[in-house]
């Protein structure tokens, strides 16, 4: 089914179509994240990928015209950039250790440590909350503190593209 | 926006409680089941945008005024370092609740949980921020273009 919806994007002109399918993709890529058994990022996906950027692209959508604009240059380059960063994932993935595998590092390493503390050291059921709120609270600080500078940084183009437009305006009607 | 549509106006007004409520499940249920302020802050979000959509983004600004919500963005990131910082003049590591409680893991759970807040703030204001800066730009053209004719 996600591999339906990735060719629907790729074949539709109509962005509105594609902007459904993208949030449908997400909500795929939701549901294979819960049966890994991974209920926070499902969560995270459906509510951004799925729900947000979905309201975002329309928002978007509200201001440009809905029809895709016809290619100006070759796809060939594209493709192929494509084609071999693909190619290089997929290729990564083969020395990737097997899946779930209890020696693999990552099952090696601190998770061990938090699965068997958390619930003593912080008192909280769910230890991925526990995680990233107090063992890694500095890493979700930094992730606080990007989704600001984000937020900053897209609301002064924003304003700042406005008060240009703006002026231009009302210099043009004074000069009329 | 969509002024016309009777159903879609009487459905969302049903719906806005309870994604709202749902947010809230999400922030403060996060220490016990999946989800924590990330989560619930964008379904805070959601709920302010879809009011939005249907009602114009005029009406969702009365609701949650732009001023506010700048004022927001920082508070929560504020929040965060601030419980550090509280955790550090109470003789502790920086973003170590331990010593905010009573006993060490109340103030864990504390900590947590105020920490979650500050995510929340910052992450639901700054979605709203930035659906505001698009949609606001959506209406403000259609308004020139009606003045325009």
């Amino acid at each position: 089914m996600m591999i339906v919806a990735v060719y629907g994007i790729i074949r539709s002109r109509n962005l509105f179509v594609v902007v459904m399918l993208s949030g449908i993709y997400s909500f795929l890529m939701a549901t294979v994240m819960v049966v890994l058994d991974a209920v926070d990022v499902a969560m995270t996906e459906a509510a951004v990928g799925a729900g947000m950027s979905t309201v975002l692209m329309l928002a978007v959508l509200g201001l440009v015209r809905s029809r895709e604009a016809p290619l100006r240059h070759s796809p060939i380059l594209p493709i192929i950039v494509c084609c071999l960063t693909g190619g290089m994932l997929i290729y990564g993935t083969v020395s990737l250790p097997p899946f779930g595998h209890i020696d693999n590092p990552q099952n090696q390493h601190v998770a061990p440590y938090y699965i068997e503390n958390s619930v003593r050291e912080t008192g909280s059921p769910n230890v991925v909350t526990a995680v990233l709120a107090s063992y890694r609270g500095y890493d979700t600080l930094g992730e606080t503190t990007v989704i600001f500078t984000g937020g900053i940084g897209v609301l002064v183009l924003l304003s700042g593209v406005m008060t240009r437009r703006r002026r231009f305006n009302n210099q043009k009607e004074s000069d009329e | 926006m969509m002024r016309d549509t009777i159903i879609l106006r009487v459905v969302v007004k049903l719906l806005l409680p309870v994604i709202l409520i749902f947010a809230l499940y999400v922030q403060f249920h996060g220490d016990y089941g999946p989800g924590g302020g990330f989560q619930a802050g964008v379904a805070a979000a959601a709920a302010v945008i879809l009011y939005g959509l249907v009602f114009g983004v005029s009406a969702a600004r009365k609701v949650v005024p732009q001023g506010i919500l700048l004022a927001l963005i920082p508070l929560g990131v504020l929040i965060f370092a601030g419980t550090g910082i509280l955790s550090l003049l109470l003789g502790a590591n920086y973003l170590d609740y331990s010593p905010l409680g009573s006993y060490p893991k109340a103030g864990q759970h504390l900590g947590i949980l105020i920490v979650e807040v500050g995510v929340f703030v910052t992450v639901s204001s700054t979605m709203l921020a930035i659906f505001y800066a698009f949609g606001g730009r959506a209406e403000d053209a259609l308004v020139s273009e009606e003045e325009n004719e």
